[in-house]
């Protein structure tokens, strides 16, 4: 039988060690937005994340291919000039599910992220960028796809 | 899970790009297999990523993403020698952590 000493060391060295692995919740994360992965319409998907309508704007950048030759892996980028970056989405408007991807931003990282992301058909790609103070800005871009990539 | 993630990190100058490829299905619920039941969803949900331990980008993915996801992004004042460590947590609860050191 464990003495309670015995016990209380055994917890606080398996607390240290999800600690140094980085899974206790140390940092207020947001929870996971299913009502934005959800919305099939940029008008559902900017109201889910509770922000203002976007604006395009020049600082806001969405990089890849004019013409996707594999659906399943198409090389997308977002990323942005302006400061005060909150968090920076990659959506792609004909997908059955819009949002692709959410990046949170932090000061010690760069407003510039790349992914490869599934398209189901041709279709414009966004790069939508939310900023500290509730503005919305995007970019777009239209990328075909010459074979779909949801295996369908 | 599967494979480890392969994490590449290079500094240039006072940041360092990091590259990493996840191996994971990332199955978006949409396909049917040859007997006609859709296969279910199964892709990861949350990715963060640490530098010296400290928390420097969290994202959130959906479905979309690609099988064996690729992600890049810059750290700033990243040096060679520090740690960056990559974190993933899937729709079934699933989650992998890789480190890798910047070059």
């Amino acid at each position: 039988m464990q003495t309670r000493r015995e016990m209380l060391s055994r917890s606080a060295g398996v607390a240290a060690m999800l600690a140094g692995m980085g899974l206790l919740p140390s940092v207020a994360q947001a929870a996971y937005a299913q009502a934005a992965f959800d919305a099939k319409t940029m008008a559902d998907l900017v109201k889910s994340l509770g922000v203002s309508a976007p604006a395009e704007n020049k600082a806001v950048t969405i990089t890849g291919p004019d013409i996707a030759e594999n659906g399943a892996v198409v090389p997308l980028g977002c990323s942005t000039t302006l400061p005060g970056v909150k968090r920076l989405l990659i959506a792609v408007e004909k997908n059955p599910s819009m949002l692709c991807a959410l990046f949170d931003v932090t000061d010690a990282v760069e407003a510039n992220f790349n992914t490869r992301v599934k398209m189901g058909q041709s279709s414009n790609v966004f790069a939508i960028a939310i900023m500290n103070d509730g503005k919305v800005f995007f970019a777009q871009k239209e990328v075909k796809v010459t074979l779909g990539g949801c295996g369908g | 899970m599967a494979d480890p993630m392969r994490i590449r990190a290079q500094a240039a100058g006072d940041k360092a790009t990091v590259r990493v490829l996840m191996s994971h299905e990332m199955e978006t619920g949409q396909r049917k297999d040859a007997s006609g039941k859709v296969i279910p969803a199964w892709f990861i949900q949350e990715v963060s990523a640490a530098h010296n331990g400290k928390v420097v980008m969290t994202a959130q993915w959906g479905p979309s993403v690609s099988k064996n996801p690729f992600l890049q992004f810059n750290v700033k004042g990243a040096k060679a020698g520090d740690k960056v460590s990559v974190s993933w947590v899937d729709n079934k609860g699933d989650k992998r952590t890789d480190e890798a050191t910047v070059s």
